[in-house]
């Protein structure tokens, strides 16, 4: 349930994963890097062409830009009118989609594998020459809307954590949400999505990672000619953003519509992309499975089942952001008990690994799950591709994925213990409250509960 | 927070394309046979990768609640409490320590329980090991039951505030009436304070047996290695009897609109009827079909009307969910509460449109190219293997189900979805939901 509100914790149990295969890497004269990484287990193939622009690149103003020019990318270009993409990979029997992250814009089509053509020469032709016409823009900015309204506006759980981003960050970009506040989504014109398409959209900015039945050699070739010719960009530096030490704890209340109240709080916590200790951000991955790694793991363990307070608890960190996060905690009381007692519960958990070192038991068990799920993972060839791109696109090198396993076996209970004493403190930490309101609409009208007959 | 264009498609819109080269295409080798007790075995060899999944399938879902809704939930539920000589921390220890992932669950026909694991020899023996246990040895301690029955409580209040989980619950209890399918999986807020620990006892002992159960086992196993596996799991069960046929869905005499009003900024619009069930003879007619109509994402009818042309909804769809008798047909969109009653319009009309006048041929090739190029990422991972096999056999499909796919998908006349859609479909007859805060939620006069 984490990982529905909390999307950027995507990779959180995928990451570890990635067997050591045959992975090429290579870079054209473009300045476009495709790494490859063959996997013969099936006919098929999956291509992710990924772009270093995100929701957090985006200023004041334009929230959501990044991920509405992602929705407009289906949009056409002069060779392929509005849908051809879509259509074209269809009938190749492809699968595709894109998505967008604070970090990254990503796209992918998965092919059986001798199709792999088609989806380089339709990404190659969309990372240049896209049309963004103004009756196009003008349908889907409502679609994206809507988006909005499924995935936020009426979901109290969502608002919520919306909220906690939004006051926890003074500076740093992760403040906003990825989708955009609406009303920069009410605002938004085709203009800003040609000038946001011109500054990212070029091969020097991105990272093409295939994954799948193929030869890298082959692959190397076709990426050359289709995505060979196209013209690099001077891409922008990016200021760099520093968040200011939090000097106390700060709170929110979220009261919305709603029949189960609900708590999320996090800690500001450093990621690899820029730790000053390297060990820091693996000794947290490994305190959050402590707490919210399986049924076995502290929150389920003892405060779903043992004191039988929370209806739901979760924990997750990800080492693997381009800025600073947070360390997050959620949960949900059980009947009988308030958000003030779930809240003082899930923060005595955090205190007692500031007090006592967690066991050797639990550091062996998160092992066990990070190494088998280095097998698991290999079951999906869209999962390696991901933690590839992943990698490449917040700056930190894909080799990475293989050492893993090894950082994670070395964590200790002491470092454990010092990353918890040195950022989960009270003055770091921000808390989101939901407090629902009566659903007083809720009462079937009149007749309204089974209204039957004629329409 | 990672955000997809499209929409989280189903199963069954994975899209696929239809070559010369792929009309040859087959699924993997199923290897069949039945323990000594009767419990049926599919099993697929592949041993790539140095792991195992299983799954034991039952015919328990809550389709078996009887009059106790969140029954067949609640006992499934508790079969990874306490067990045999452990207790609820200790089962999930041993799972975990050795990296294993135990997973359960139940749906309106099916109740499972499904272990993924290392074939590392302490993994593989120590879970495999417990899982024995959870399925042969379940405790049903009282606390566990007051526990759980609060933790699904809880899960309905949550649902009551969530717009599509209202208007879900309405349109199958409309649609279903006094059918089994109709009430919800998880219990109601009046049934589950009522679960008593016999009931679930009797639950277990009755739906739990041999004859009633499934092993599909995908994986890096031989064949005597898998029959040995199967045998540990289910050979304690009891023979048992299979549970009784399942009444046969009625069609729907008059068309039902139901309205509820909710303070959400959008509304939630779901249209259906009964469809069809596993093994009907219109299954691929339909399936192809509806593929056309709503279930190719982006590329759908109702995609292209609703959303492409319009900018209605960022997800409209359509589906058939064929289960052991008639599951439904639905038809399904979310959009501003203003612009409900359009999107309502422009849905059945599209509806309307494709039952009177059937798929161009243009559609009809497009959609076979999708599905039979596709078909090599239906089967590309053990894990969508084991998902087709536990289908495959609770269903009682051929065995050659995944091998005959696409040609079948081939065959299809545009006629023939024509006729199979005119037959099947009955708009004037729908349920209709809608959930929200406009005009379109509220009862008319």
């Amino acid at each position: 349930m984490m990982i529905r509100v909390f999307g950027a914790m995507l990779f959180l149990v995928a990451l570890p994963g990635l067997a050591k295969g045959p992975v090429h890497e290579f870079l054209l004269d473009n300045g476009l890097k495709v790494i490859v990484k063959e996997d013969n287990r099936a006919p098929i193939v999956v291509s992710q062409v990924w772009y270093k622009v995100g929701a957090s690149y985006e200023p004041a103003g334009v929230t959501g830009v990044s991920h509405v020019l992602e929705h407009m990318m289906f949009k056409g270009t002069d060779d392929h009118p509005p849908g051809e993409f879509s259509r074209i990979i269809a009938a190749n029997g492809g699968r595709e989609n894109a998505f967008t992250g604070r970090d990254y814009t990503a796209y992918f089509q998965t092919l059986s594998r001798d199709r792999l053509e088609i989806s380089f020469e339709l990404e190659a032709d969309r990372m240049r020459n896209l049309t963004l016409g103004q009756k196009e823009f003008a349908k889907e900015i409502e679609v994206v809307k809507e988006e909005r309204r499924l995935r936020t506006e009426d979901k109290p759980t969502s608002l919520t954590y919306e909220q906690l981003s939004a006051v926890a960050y003074r500076n740093l970009p992760y403040a906003n949400p990825v989708i955009g506040w609406m009303s920069d989504l009410e605002n938004m014109t085709v203009e800003d999505l040609k000038h946001w398409y011109r500054l990212w959209y070029a091969p020097n900015n991105a990272t093409l990672v295939v994954v799948g039945d193929v030869d890298p050699q082959e692959v190397l070739k076709l990426a050359k000619r289709h995505f060979g010719p196209l013209k690099s960009e001077k891409i922008p530096v990016q200021k760099p953003r520093v968040e200011p030490p939090q000097r106390g704890e700060t709170r929110v209340t979220v009261r919305a519509p709603a029949k189960e109240p609900y708590v999320v709080f996090g800690y500001k916590t450093p990621v690899l992309a820029q730790a000053q200790t390297e060990w820091e951000p693996y000794a947290l991955e490994m305190l959050s499975s402590i707490l919210d790694g399986g049924s076995s793991a502290r929150f389920t363990r003892s405060l779903v089942r043992g004191e039988e307070i929370a209806a739901s608890a979760g924990a997750s960190y990800s080492a693997f952001s381009r800025l600073p996060g947070m360390l997050l905690v959620d949960g949900s009381p059980a009947p009988g008990h308030d958000i003030g007692q779930l809240e003082q519960a899930l923060r005595a958990q955090v205190e007692l690994l500031k007090k006592e070192l967690v066991s050797e038991q639990e550091l062996e068990r998160v092992r066990a799950q990070v190494i088998a799920g280095k097998t698991y993972e290999l079951d999906s060839v869209f999962s390696q591709a991901m933690q590839i791109g992943t990698l490449e696109t917040i700056g930190l090198d894909w080799r990475l994925i293989d050492e893993y396993v090894e950082r994670i076996g070395q964590v200790t209970p002491e470092q454990v213990r010092q990353v918890a004493r040195k950022y989960l403190k009270d003055d770091y930490l921000t808390v989101a409250v939901l407090d629902p309101l009566p659903l007083d609409n809720d009462k079937p009208l009149a007749a309204a509960g089974g209204h039957h007959g004629a329409h | 927070m990672v955000l997809t264009r499209g929409v989280a498609i189903c199963l069954w819109s994975l899209l696929v394309a239809g070559l010369p080269a792929f009309q040859a295409a087959a699924g993997p080798e199923i290897q069949e046979w039945t323990t000594e007790n009767g419990a049926r075995v599919l099993f697929v060899e592949a041993s790539d990768l140095p792991m195992v999944d299983v799954r034991v399938v039952f015919d328990a879902g809550s389709a078996r609640d009887g009059d106790t809704p969140g029954l067949a939930n609640m006992t499934n539920q508790l079969l990874t409490e306490s067990a045999g000589e452990w207790n609820t921390d200790q089962i999930a220890e041993r799972m975990e320590a050795v990296g294993a992932e135990l997973g359960r669950g139940a749906g309106r026909d099916r109740a499972w329980v499904s272990l993924r694991t290392l074939t590392e020899p302490r993994a593989f023996e120590t879970s495999v090991e417990t899982m024995t246990v959870l399925l042969n040895s379940p405790r049903f301690k009282s606390n566990e039951l007051e526990r759980r029955r609060k933790l699904m409580l809880t899960a309905v209040r949550r649902g009551e505030q969530k717009p599509g989980t209202v208007a879900s619950k309405a349109f199958y209890r409309a649609l279903f009436g006094e059918h089994p399918y109709a009430t919800p999986q998880g219990g109601t807020l009046e049934s589950l304070p009522a679960i008593s620990r016999e009931q679930v006892v009797a639950f277990y002992k009755r739906h739990y047996v041999a004859k009633n159960a499934l092993v599909v086992i995908v994986g890096a196993l031989d064949r005597q290695g898998a029959e040995q596996l199967a045998k540990r799991l289910v050979s304690s069960l009891p023979m048992g009897e299979k549970v009784r046929e399942l009444p046969k869905v009625k069609m729907l005499e008059q068309e039902k609109v139901i309205k509820r009003s909710f303070p959400s900024s959008q509304s939630h619009i779901l249209m259906g009827q009964p469809g069809m069930h596993r093994g009907d003879p219109d299954y691929f007619v339909l399936y192809l079909g509806n593929h056309i109509l709503g279930g190719s994402g982006l590329v759908s009818l109702l995609s292209e009307q609703v959303r492409e042309q319009r900018g209605l909804s960022y997800s409209v769809y359509s589906y058939f969910s064929p289960m052991r008798r008639d599951g439904p047909f639905i038809a399904g969109a979310q959009t501003q509460n203003a612009k409900a009653r359009e999107a309502m319009d422009v849905m059945r009309a599209t509806l309307k449109r494709f039952i009177d006048e059937g798929p161009t041929e243009e559609e009809l090739t497009a959609a076979k190219k999708n599905i039979t190029g596709g078909f090599p990422l239906r089967i590309a991972s053990n894990g969508k293997i084991v998902g087709y096999l536990a289908m495959i056999g609770f269903y009682g499909l051929p065995l050659d189900y995944l091998d005959t796919f696409t040609g079948r998908i081939e065959a299809i006349t545009a006629e023939q979805i024509q006729d199979a859609f005119r037959r099947r479909l009955h708009p004037e007859r729908f349920v209709t939901v809608v959930v929200g805060d406009g005009k379109a939620a509220q009862p008319e006069g």
